[in-house]
This record gives structure tokens, C-alpha cells and sequence, in this order.
């Protein structure tokens, strides 16, 4: 089996600091990886690089293309790079506010990726967003209003539904529950995982909330200062760690 | 179907001036399709450990586990995935959930999970969430908010809902009532019926003497004090 | 007029300048030229873009127009007027058809142009974009890259919020199906005479942009397959020369809030009144 997503030896680097070191990982289709790590730990970075939104200093980045299959996306043309970006690809930012247009209307954020692929009728796009706030539990009623207008768990929804609606591969999450209330997170997270079961979806999820990947992750990477200190099934991560740090963020001391 | 050979397991405490924690050395059994067999031994004897590690979930530090054809000491991540998906069954001693997901759907999921139709899924869920006498109210209703042996009988559904070749069962009838652990046993004895493979732990000795073929003592796996 | 100026107000250097900055944007119709603007003896906002576009086209045997929103009467219009009747001391004219170039302000003539003339619009605002994404390192990218979809998302909001487009002035268009272009603030009523056989030129001062569309380019107004663009207009004649297709003012006539509507064309009106403009 080809793997969605091959990266080889990412490494990228600050000045002299560690960004992130010599990462390599297959992710295959339908498979969702979580990256672990506290703040600072590279994880960010990594995230960046993968999706092509930072330019990494060595490595190899390789997506499964539907047409042309491999290709290393860092060496991309940029045009390419942006396309993957608003088809295959998608991205949840942590601050719903990097990821949505606050000016705009609800149904025109869910709207904006089917026409940037060149959706020209407005009762159709206008469907897909409906549909698609359904599917994230946003009443459609609020549909023409601004996302400022929504409380901190309805945005990320909505943003999770503009990046959905174009029917994406791959989905970078970058702590997506961060900044929400315990009970808004299950929620979130419970409203992911039917979607990325539903629709087969493969992703690759950041978070320093353990519980996030728990439920979320098949797979799990901890990242140490830039560096990968260890991988493995999530739930062997997590309930069996070998690596000393992974022991102590298991432990709970880093936590929180 | 189930191979275990020289397994050997212990526990780094990195953060606790490196301990280490020894818990199994040369553990060894095998289990036949249509077989079940019961460990035994005290509490902290490892009979868990050793579960955890035919699972996937702890990682064994020497020898081989075999499991339909698939080494767990070896395997990436993705064929663990896949083998538990598949073939290899565990109901647990908690059931462990995603909150707001309702209970016909935590038991037929792990057929969804396998590309079966809804329908089919979840007339498989819904006959064995009877069979275990599940008020059919409960069954819209997420089972976080259920009693403990609602629960237990809820997990035991989702562990049986897929015919697994290979089938871990960590105290199944514990806190449950004498009609419903019947009902249990039951659902063992048709598993091992249709050939599978099974590793349970029993408490009660009743249980045991009812389905295991044989009984393995994990105390004979205890590594000798150094 | 006064022989210390070069003619047409501009240095010879300047305006070849301006002229490498206009065939740029002739042979990439609809692409946004910079170039580097001058000071003009007039403020931002008072056409300066379009006062150095035409400086740089006008030759001594050139008749000029100039036209604020229609008329050519107002303030912003004399004013641009005698500045190139003393610094070019070309002829003027208020007849649209007798101008061999016309330098407005939010309006295309109702008179159809022709191939012997220039249109020189000016423009506030040159980036179609903008409203939409203020970083300008991101929206030459996504002129660069055809990443248009973000036009449609504004006619989108529109549609949700009036149930129609709203879009009534500075409504965009794809030039040959390639840049999307700010058409400057004219209604869009003008849209469909942008596919002209003159040439027309668009100069932004205080964004120091040129642009154009050369004679018979296609010019299409973004829509939705399911809500066209309509270039409505007013439904009545003018008041005064009773025309069913031109584009209408409202006037207030008196205190008591008396009102007509006129076409915002005076050289056209007057044409049609059988008076002369002139
Ligand atoms: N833009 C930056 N410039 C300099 N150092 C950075 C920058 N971004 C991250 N770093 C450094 O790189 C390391 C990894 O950070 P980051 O990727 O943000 O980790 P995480 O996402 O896990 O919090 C840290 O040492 C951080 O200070
Ligand atoms: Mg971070
Ligand atoms: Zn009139």
C-alpha cells in the first residue's frame, strides 16, 4: 500500500535553534496520527512544514497525488503547493480566527473553498454549506451570520466544515480543542471522529491534550525539543511509554 | 491461532531513579481455534500484563506473540490496527468510550469500522444489546451515564459484535448477575463454536470450570528475584 | 499656454515612463502596471493617476474631454480641463464624440466610442481584491496563480445578505478570462460598454497603478450561473430628454424634496435635447 503521506528526514531550523530534527513517518490513508509534545517542543513547526505553509531547511515531504501519484510537495511549484492547499489538503488552526474569514458570513466561510475550484451556482454552494453546518451541528438558521457572532466551539466547527466541504485527504489540525471547555471539546472531538470515520479521512493532529489523541490518534509521535523520542500505537504510547519524557508526560507532571 | 513463546516483560520507571519493575520471563502457552483458556494466578501476578501485551498495548521486551500470523512483538502500529480491526477482540475490564456516541452505535461499531453495512451492523448490535437485556430506551443513549454492569454487558456486546478469530477477555462476568452472566457464557460458547480462539481471565471459578479448556498459571511466568 | 511647463505639465522622462507602464498593461490586459507616480499640482483623490495617464497620451493635435460622473461641469472636470488647456494647450471639447481622448470619473460615455479614441479612467482603488484580503504580497499571488474564488465569496455575501447582488458600482470583471479587474467606480450599468473598440486606460496616483484594456477586449462581469449579471437601471425615462437608456441621476429640485431623475450623460442629454453642449 502507498502511503498517503511519506516524510523523510524533516528537519527545520531557526537560526541556530531547533525548529524541528530529522523527522520520518509514513502516514497511510484513513490513518490518523497525533503528535504530542509540550509547548515549544517543535510541534508547530512541524505541522507548518508538513503542510507547506513553512519551507522546511532539509527533507522530504511526499503526498499521494490523485493524478500524478508521489510527489515531494517541498520542491513543488508554489501554485501546486496552493492547490493541494484548497482540494486535498486541509488545515484547522488552534485560533479559529487564523482559519476563517471573521467578516464573513457563515455559508460564505463553508462556501469559499467551492469557489475558489470554481463553484458558480450560488443555490448549489448554498446547499453544500447548509449540509455542511448540519454536519458540524450549527444551526442553519445562523448561516448568514459572521462567525464573530459564534461562541469559541461553533467556530471551530464552522472551521472544520469549511475545510471539509471540498473533501479533503488529509486534514493538519493544530490543537484543534485548545481554548475550549471540557464539554465543548467531547463534542468537537466526538464530531471529528465521525467525520474522519465517515469519510475516511487521514490526519495528522497536534495537541499537548493527551486525551485528544487518546480518542482521536491511531498512531502517536512525542516530540522532545525537535526531536521525535518516541512512536507507536497510541494506546501502547500512552499506557505502556518507554522514553523517560514520555513517562513523565503520561505521569501527568507536564500536563495541564 | 494464538502463539506466545519465551515472553518476557518488565517495567523502566526512567522517572523513579530508573527502576525497573520485572514482571514476566519465559511466558509460554498457545490457544487452538475453538479453544479457550483461562489464566490464572494471584493478583498482581501479571495475567493483565500478559493480555495488554497479546493486544498490542504493552510492549513485550523479548520473545514472540503470534496472532493469526502476525508477530505483535514486530508489527508496525498499522497491522496492529488492522489484526484488532480484523481478527483479534478484546473487551476490557472498563469500558472506555467517546462521550455523546449512543449505545447501538459504541456496539456496532467495530462492523462499521469493517466497511459492514449500517443495517446489517446494527441488527447485529441491537439482537445482542437484547440477548444481554439492555432496556432498548438505553440504546439512543450514550452509555457514559449507565451502571457499572450496564456497562460491562454494553462492552461485552461491542466485543462480540464482530466474530473475532481471536478473542481476549479480561473478566467479563464480573459484576454481573446470574441471568446475564449466563447469557455471557453463553456468547463464549457459540464464539468457540464458530472456532475462535480465546484468552480469558475468570474470577469466578464457576465461569472458568464452564468454558476454559485449560487454565494457564501466569505465577509460573514470575521472573526469580535476582 | 505657459511655456515654463513641458508640455503636458510632465517631463519627456517621466512620461515615457508612463508610457512603458501603459503598453505594459495594454499587452497584459487587465494587469495591474505599478509605476512610479508623481506629484501632481493637485490632490490625491482629484484624478491624479488619471491626469498623469492622460498627460503622458495627450499630443498637441489631441481634442480632451473630461467628465465627473457623467457631467461635465463639475468642479473636479473644469478644473482637470484647464490644467491641460494651459499646460498642453490642447483643444477641448464637451462633445463625446468630437474628443480624441476623455479622461473620467465613475462613468463611461452613453455615446459609443470608437477605435480613434481614449478613454482614460481614474481610479481610487485599482485592487479588485482588496476589500476581501488586505496583504498585497497575498494578492499579487493570487493574481499571479488565478486564485479568483474569493471575488465570488464577496457576490456570494451579497446575494445572501439582499437576496440579489448588490454590487452597484465597481463591479468586477475577468478580463480574457484571465485577471479580474477593478473597472474603477462606475455603475455597473457601464459594465457592458467595456468591450469598446477605444482604448481604454486606467490610472490609480495614490496606488501608483496602470492598467487597460485594449480595444474589443472581453470583459466579464463575475455572476453566478443561477443569478446573472444584470445591469439594471432605473425605471424611467429622463425627465428631460425623455431617453429610456441612459443612466439616471436623481436630482432634488427643490426644498420640499421634489425630485427627477436625469441622465448623469449632460453632453449626452443635451445631444439629444437638440442644444449645444458646447
Ligand atoms: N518562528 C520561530 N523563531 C524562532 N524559534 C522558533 C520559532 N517557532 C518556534 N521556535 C522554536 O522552535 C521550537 C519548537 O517550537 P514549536 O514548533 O512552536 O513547538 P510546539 O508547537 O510543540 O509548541 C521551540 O524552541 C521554539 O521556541
Ligand atoms: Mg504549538
Ligand atoms: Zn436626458
Amino acid at each position: 500500500m502507498t502511503p498517503l503521506l511519506e516524510v523523510r528526514n524533516l528537519s527545520k531550523f531557526y537560526g541556530a535553534r531547533i525548529g524541528c530534527a530529522d523527522v520520518s513517518f509514513n502516514l497511510y490513508p484513513g490513518e490518523v496520527l497525533g503528535i504530542v509534545g509540550e509547548s515549544g517542543s517543535g510541534k508547530s513547526t512541524l505541522l507548518n512544514c508538513l503542510a507547506g505553509h513553512q519551507p522546511p531547511d532539509t527533507g522530504e515531504v511526499i503526498f499521494d497525488t490523485r493524478v500524478e501519484g508521489p510527489r515531494d510537495t517541498v520542491r513543488m511549484s508554489e501554485p501546486e503547493r496552493r492547490m493541494l492547499g484548497r482540494t486535498d489538503w486541509a488545515f484547522v488552526h488552534q485560533n479559529p480566527r487564523d482559519g476563517l474569514r471573521m467578516r464573513i458570513s457563515a455559508g460564505g466561510n463553508v462556501g469559499e473553498r467551492l469557489m475558489a475550484v470554481g463553484a458558480r451556482h450560488y443555490g448549489q454552494i448554498r446547499d453544500a454549506a447548509e449540509d455542511w453546518l448540519t454536519r458540524v451541528e450549527i444551526d442553519t438558521g445562523r448561516m448568514d451570520d459572521r462567525p464573530s457572532a459564534f461562541s469559541g466551539g461553533m467556530q471551530q466547527r464552522l472551521q472544520i466544515a469549511r475545510n471539509l466541504v471540498t473533501g479533503p485527504r488529509l486534514v493538519f489540525m493544530d490543537e484543534p480543542t485548545g481554548g475550549l471547555d471540557v464539554s465543548v471539546q467531547a463534542r468537537l472531538l466526538d464530531l471529528l471522529r465521525g467525520l474522519v470515520r465517515r469519510m475516511g479521512l487521514s490526519a495528522v493532529i497536534v495537541t499537548h491534550d493527551l486525551a485528544v489523541v487518546r480518542l482521536l490518534a491511531d498512531r502517536l509521535m512525542v516530540m522532545k525539543d525537535g526531536h521525535v523520542v518516541e512512536t507507536g500505537l497510541t494506546d501502547q504510547v500512552l499506557d505502556d511509554p518507554q522514553h523517560a519524557y514520555t513517562q513523565l508526560l503520561v505521569s501527568s507532571v507536564l500536563q495541564v | 491461532m494464538i502463539e506466545v513463546e519465551n515472553l518476557s516483560k518488565s517495567f523502566t520507571l526512567h522517572n523513579q531513579g530508573s527502576a525497573v519493575i520485572k514482571v514476566l520471563d519465559g511466558a509460554a502457552f498457545r490457544v487452538g481455534p475453538g479453544e479457550c483458556v483461562a489464566l490464572t494466578g494471584e493478583s498482581g501476578a501479571g495475567k493483565s500484563t500478559v493480555m495488554r501485551i497479546l493486544y498490542g498495548n504493552y510492549l513485550a521486551q523479548g520473545g514472540r506473540v503470534s496472532i493469526g500470523g502476525v508477530d505483535l512483538t514486530r508489527a508496525a502500529p498499522r497491522e496492529i490496527l488492522a489484526l484488532r480491526r480484523e481478527t483479534l477482540g478484546y473487551v476490557s475490564q472498563f469500558l472506555r468510550v467517546v462521550p455523546r456516541v449512543p449505545t447501538l452505535e459504541v456496539v456496532a461499531e467495530p462492523l462499521l469500522a469493517l466497511g459492514v453495512e449500517d443495517d446489517a451492523a446494527f441488527v447485529r448490535a441491537r439482537d445482542l444489546l437484547t440477548r444481554l437485556r439492555i432496556p432498548e430506551t438505553l440504546w439512543s443513549l450514550s452509555p457514559t451515564t449507565f451502571s457499572g454492569g450496564e456497562q460491562q454487558r454494553v462492552n461485552i456486546a461491542r466485543g462480540f459484535a464482530h466474530g473475532y478469530p481471536a478473542l481476549l477477555l479480561d473478566e467479563p462476568t464480573a459484576s454481573l448477575d446470574a441471568t446475564n452472566r449466563d447469557t455471557v457464557l453463553t456468547l463464549i460458547e457459540e464464539a468457540k463454536a464458530a472456532g475462535a480462539a480465546i484468552v480469558g481471565i475468570f474470577h469466578d471459578a464457576e465461569a472458568r470450570g464452564r468454558v476454559a479448556d485449560r487454565e494457564v498459571d501466569v505465577g509460573r511466568f514470575t521472573p526469580v528475584a535476582a | 499656454m505657459i511655456s515654463h511647463y513641458n508640455f503636458a505639465y510632465l517631463d519627456e522622462q517621466t512620461k515615457r515612463m508612463i508610457r512603458r507602464a501603459i503598453l505594459k498593461g495594454v499587452a497584459v490586459p487587465g494587469y495591474q502596471v505599478p509605476f512610479a507616480s508623481r506629484e501632481m499640482p493637485m490632490p490625491y483623490g482629484w484624478g491624479t493617476g488619471g491626469v498623469q495617464v492622460s498627460a503622458a497620451c495627450l499630443t498637441p493635435g489631441d481634442t480632451l474631454k473630461v467628465i465627473d460622473q457623467g457631467a461635465d461641469d463639475t468642479t473636479n472636470a473644469v478644473s482637470i480641463r484647464k490644467f491641460f488647456e494651459r499646460t498642453a494647450g490642447v483643444a477641448v471639447t464637451e462633445r463625446t464624440a468630437e474628443a480624441s481622448i476623455i479622461q473620467t470619473r465613475h462613468r463611461i460615455p452613453e455615446v459609443p466610442l470608437t477605435e480613434d479614441q481614449i478613454l482614460v479612467y481614474q481610479v481610487p482603488m485599482p485592487e479588485p481584491l482588496r476589500f476581501l484580503e488586505p496583504r498585497e504580497s497575498e494578492t499579487r499571488k493570487m493574481h499571479a496563480l488565478e486564485e479568483y474564488g474569493l471575488m465570488h465569496v464577496k457576490l456570494y455575501e451579497d446575494i445572501a445578505r439582499h437576496g440579489e447582488i448588490a454590487t452597484a458600482y465597481n463591479y468586477p470583471v475577468k478580463v480574457e478570462d484571465r485577471y479580474v479587474m477593478s473597472p474603477s467606480p462606475i455603475p455597473k450599468f457601464d459594465n457592458p460598454k467595456l468591450e469598446s473598440p477605444a482604448l481604454q486606460l486606467f490610472g490609480a496616483g495614490r496606488e501608483q497603478r496602470i492598467y487597460a484594456l485594449p480595444p474589443h477586449t472581453k470583459a466579464v462581469s463575475l455572476d453566478f450561473e443561477d443569478y446573472p449579471f444584470d445591469p439594471s437601471r432605473a425605471d424611467h425615462p429622463c425627465a428631460l430628454c425623455g431617453a429610456t437608456d441612459s443612466y439616471l441621476d436623481e436630482v432634488i429640485t427643490d426644498d420640499a424634496g421634489g425630485r427627477m431623475f436625469v441622465c448623469s450623460d449632460t453632453d449626452y442629454c443635451a445631444g439629444r435635447r437638440g442644444e449645444d453642449a458646447a
